[in-house]
């Protein structure tokens, strides 16, 4: 049992426009930002947050709670939106499915209308239902700060569990997703305990481009961040099986035991969902 | 003395008395009580499940001097009463569980509160011989239930089956944590709080202050969010603590809960084993029953004799048996102690005989309706403790009404060759009221009381959490007197205003204390005696109408021997539930549920209903996903995204419907409904997912990860 985390002694600054919170971030690069709250506050309230103080960014929902599409077919999230936002989006609905279904089964519709895609992103859980979406995506993250902008993809932005290469003088600006390539029968399956409001035990997003010439796989809740399984995804590219598939999938997934589920059971649920991913691609 | 049906308000779905003020956020809750000068106050609590008390040390940087600091020292009797004295309010030297009450603080300033319980360090010598299984501990209580000859009807047995089924513990989640506000003026203490059992509390905290004069302690139950009998006993413990840092301080404290906390240190349903022999004749008669339920009752005694006594007394279910022996064994673990909760220990023992009826005709190879059918109780027949049925159970009609809600013969059979899909069933009892001779003891008191406006009030503390004592009882005052349901009253039950009605459990309010409302409504019509209530009141005063219990003619229960009527009524069910298991994850979906039940007279259907949806759901999660991870007997998943209830995602449609079927003796004709709503689903919902994996489960909840095996 934790005892909660004294909010009295805490210090929240509140820039109003881009270049201020840049210049906070820099001058405390200790410091949490805060968007939507919904990870930062269930730390406090568990007296697990590390920080002393904290960057609001609500002021900044006119420039970076924007989804808009790009010129070259692709997308921008801000930092700002929310799972709302994007799952009603007419430009997410018809070209990233994906993004929709995670969205939607993301928390409730409490949790949708306030929690960003970026703070799903930067929180680091490996649990985290929007991840292995972005990362089958290509999704590529802007990180600014006062220095200047630089894009990173997703699957190299974590190192290790809850450490990405964010510099501390860093912020998300936006999450950048190119032009979905890939064959309309996508695929998603969050694990959890109950419908609604649960927090995945094992989560994967996949799909595959025409001809099945590239796949495209990624899990969460099975190793200390969310991957992408390059290597199943080649062996798959180049005809392999279930079996087969499975035997290179076990190499680069560690699930672990811990309160919500045991390795063994991811591990073999892994395995079934692998499974299911194969009859699903090999459908159309 | 009595009033003829058609009724004006009994059976009417009235609204809910206070349901607009909880819709609309009107209601104030304990933590809504605005007292200038209020400190918080802050339990700190032990690490370790057994050991000694070395050293406790003051960390630096805290301003130690402007804390309040509370230790058992400061408490004239360091105990918490209940049905034993054994549990102290405050750890003076040896801890018997985690999260065990050690040190009380309070400071005005709720944060800082946090950082010096941080900066308290507490030192133990462990002792590592603590329990934490079933059985390995000492026993608390045992109870033994024997009728016929048990050996020699086993012996003339065709078949004899046998299994061990287990229940996990399952904690409330009551929507609003525990909670007290509390100050002393002279030496009379005040205390607001959310509990259900006011008086309870009001002897607690009596005792523990060594207080001579009952008027010197007043306990107020404030609109409580919910409770299931996890606001029985603990809330005792929380009163004491608020009143001995106001005491202490010498200002008004208010003790309010987390989640977490509330979640590790407060009471849970008893985890329970039951080992079932069950013989019968090849042709599916039941013949003898050897139930041997053991549950795990923590480290002090609470509530645990009565809740394994109800358990063995629901042990048998609704059938006839030629012989009986039942036995309870309640066992001490050094976990936080097991405490109420809805059900009370019926709902342990019936999982296990249901869950053994339908894998017994399974392995006759019988319809599991049938075999229960052939072997249901019926009027005159007697259970195991010797009491004959007076009333007829009409269980055939129960089933009937159940199996054509659900369509379920052809239902079974469209489902029965699909894999990951099945149904299944259960048929249940639960006894209204108090066990055995425990009415008679509380002896409850209810008052109605005149009013100048010509309304009247009803008096009792019998304590709305949510299961409609606010609308029921005006309604069935209001049909004796002739008044509008609107001109009865319903007053907040405080030990300075109103009389004892006992304790809000045991599906005693409609029934039990709703009949003393019937009767207090019929003394008061006497006196009144066709006078309107405002010209009576001018000339005599407040005048009450008032009523105490009395046991029902030949009701008769022998503590000593545990044989006689141990529930002058029982209410009935059947459930039927249809699942589907994902191939995939193996996790396991409730697709549809029923339910019929007879509850006696339903005073209020919609209220009558809304109890039984809530407790087939709660119910539900107790068989599917509300699994408490221990980690040296506490509970470590505290927090609503680790601990999984249902949510109404996950909640099927739920289809309800009664056979009235009226008790004598109960408020207008009703029975117990508060708890035979968490009877059923742990065995429909079992049998259900054994017949879709072919294979019979024994273990509740039912966790994905232990049913998938490659
Ligand atoms: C009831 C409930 C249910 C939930 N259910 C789910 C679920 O089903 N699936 C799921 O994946 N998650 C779930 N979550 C977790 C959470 O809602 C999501 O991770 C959400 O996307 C976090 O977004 P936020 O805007 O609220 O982040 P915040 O809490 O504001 O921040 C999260 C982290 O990101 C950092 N951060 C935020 N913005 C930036 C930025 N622009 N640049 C750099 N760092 C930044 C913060 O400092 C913090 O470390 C749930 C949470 C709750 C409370």
């Amino acid at each position: 049992m934790n005892t909660r985390t004294n909010i009295n002694t805490l210090k929240c600054l509140v820039p109003f426009t881009i270049a201020e919170a840049l210049e906070m971030k820099a001058a405390h690069p200790d410091a949490f930002p805060i968007a939507g709250g919904t990870d930062v506050m269930v730390w406090m309230n568990d007296g697990k947050m590390p920080g002393r103080t904290y960057i609001s960014l609500h002021r900044l929902a006119g420039e970076w709670r924007h989804v808009t599409g790009t010129s070259d077919g692709g997308i921008s999230i801000g930092a700002l939106a929310n799972y709302t936002d994007v799952r009603m989006n007419p430009l997410v609905i018809e070209r990233w499915p994906l993004l929709v279904e995670s969205a939607r089964v993301t928390g409730a519709l409490q949790i949708q209308n306030r929690g960003t895609l970026v703070g799903n992103v930067a929180n680091g859980s490996p649990a985290a239902d929007t991840v292995p979406v972005l990362m089958v995506y290509d999704a590529v993250l802007v990180l600014a700060n006062t220095k200047g902008e630089r894009r990173v993809p997703l699957s190299d932005f974590y190192t290790g569990y809850r450490q990405t290469i964010m510099d501390g003088s860093e912020l998300i600006t936006a999450i950048e997703l190119p032009h979905a390539a890939l064959q309309p029968n996508q695929y998603f399956r969050k694990v959890g305990t109950r419908e609604a409001q649960a927090i995945s035990k094992v989560v994967c997003a996949g799909g595959s481009t025409p001809g099945g010439k590239q796949f495209r796989l990624a899990w969460g809740s099975v190793a200390p961040t969310t991957i992408r399984s390059f290597k199943t995804e080649e062996t798959l590219a180049n005809g392999a099986d279930a079996e087969e598939a499975w035997e290179v999938l076990k190499t680069e997934i560690s699930p672990i035991s811990d309160i919500r589920s045991t390795a063994e059971y991811r591990l073999r649920v892994c395995r079934r969902i692998l499974e299911e991913f194969i009859g699903h691609q090999s459908v159309s | 003395m009595s009033i003829a049906p058609p009724y004006r308000y009994i059976g009417q779905s009235i609204l809910r008395r206070e349901g607009r003020e909880k819709v609309t956020g009107a209601s104030r809750y304990v933590d809504d009580n605005v007292i200038p000068d209020c400190l918080h106050g802050k339990t700190i609590r032990s690490t370790i499940a057994k050991g000694r008390i070395v050293d406790i040390s003051f960390g630096e940087g805290i301003p130690w001097d402007e804390f309040i600091i509370a230790t058992a020292k400061d408490l004239p009797r360091n105990v918490v009463v209940l049905i034993e004295q054994d549990q102290p309010a405050l750890v003076e030297e040896f801890v018997q569980h985690k999260h065990e009450p050690i040190l009380l603080l309070a400071h005005k300033d709720a944060g800082l509160l946090e950082d010096a319980a941080r900066a308290i360090t507490i030192t133990y010598e462990e002792d590592k011989s603590a329990a934490f299984e079933i059985g390995e501990g000492s026993l608390q209580k045992e109870y033994l239930i024997e009728e016929g000859d048990i050996e020699k009807t086993f012996a003339e047995c065709d078949v004899v089956f046998e299994e061990v089924y287990r229940t996990g513990a399952q904690e409330h989640v009551y929507i609003e944590p525990n909670g007290f506000v509390g100050w002393w003026d002279g030496d009379n203490i005040h205390l607001r709080g959310s509990h259900q059992c006011p008086y309870y509390v009001h002897k607690a905290v009596k005792t523990a202050f060594g207080l001579k004069d009952d008027r010197q302690v007043d306990i107020l139950q404030e609109t409580t969010g919910g409770a299931f009998g996890g606001k029985e006993d603990f809330p005792s413990t929380v009163a004491i603590h608020t009143a001995l840092l106001a005491r202490k301080a010498g200002r008004p404290v208010r003790m309010i809960y987390d989640r977490a906390e509330d979640m590790a240190c407060s009471t849970k349903r008893h985890p329970s084993e039951t080992r079932l022999r069950i013989g019968c004749t090849k042709d599916g008669k039941l013949k003898a029953l050897d139930c041997d339920f053991r549950i795990d009752g923590g480290a002090y005694i609470t509530l645990s004799p009565v809740v394994l006594s109800r358990g063995i007394l629901h042990g048998s279910g609704p059938y006839k048996w030629e012989a009986a022996r039942l036995v309870g064994k309640s066992y001490a673990t050094n976990s936080p102690p097991y405490g109420a909760f809805r059900g009370f220990g019926a709902p342990q023992s019936l999982f296990a005989i249901e869950s053994a009826m339908s894998a017994l005709a399974e392995k006759l190879g019988m319809c599991p309706v049938e075999f229960r059918r052939k072997n249901f109780l019926k009027k005159g027949d007697v259970l195991p403790t010797g009491q004959a049925l007076e009333g007829d159970p009409m269980l055939d009609a129960i089933v009937d009404k159940g199996l054509q809600m659900a369509d379920y013969w052809n239902r079974a059979k469209k489902i029965a060759p699909i894999p990951n899909r099945g149904i299944g069933l259960s048929v249940f009892l639960h006894g209204t009221g108090f066990t055995g001779s425990g009415e008679v003891y509380l002896a409850s008191r209810v008052a109605l009381a005149t009013r100048g406006d010509g309304k009247v009030e009803v008096r009792v503390s019998s304590t709305e959490m949510g299961q409609g004592t606010e609308t029921i009882f005006p309604q069935i005052a209001a049909e004796v007197l002739g008044l509008e349901v609107d001109d009865v009253l319903f007053v907040k039950p405080q030990t300075s205003k109103v009389p004892n009605s006992g304790p809000t459990v045991a599906s005693r309010t409609c029934s039990v204390v709703g009949r003393l409302v019937e009767r207090a409504a019929h003394d008061l019509k006497g006196k009144l005696n066709g006078t309107p209530i405002a010209d009576y009141h001018a000339t005599h005063g407040e005048t009450l109408g008032e009523a105490k219990y009395q046991a029902p003619p030949g009701l008769y229960w022998d503590d000593e021997k545990y044989r006689g009527s141990a529930y002058g009524a029982y209410s009935w069910g059947i459930n039927i539930a249809e699942v589907t298991i994902d191939p995939v994850t193996m996790h396991p979906t409730v697709e549809n549920f029923w339910g019929v039940y007879d509850i006696g007279t339903v005073i209020n259907p919609t209220l009558a209903k809304g109890q039984v949806e809530g407790g087939i759901a709660q119910g539900i999660g107790w068989a599917t996903c509300e699994n408490v991870v221990l980690e040296e007997g506490a509970m470590i998943n505290t927090h609503m995204t680790n601990y999984i209830i249902p949510t109404t995602m996950d909640a099927p449609p739920i289809m309800v419907d009664f056979i009235e079927n009226p008790y004598e003796y109960g408020g207008f004709g009703s029975k117990g409904v508060g708890e035979i709503p968490m009877d059923g689903p742990g065995p429909a919902v079992l049998n259900a997912v054994s017949m879709a994996l072919r294979r019979p489960l024994n273990k509740i909840p039912i966790i994905a990860e232990e049913l998938l095996d490659d």
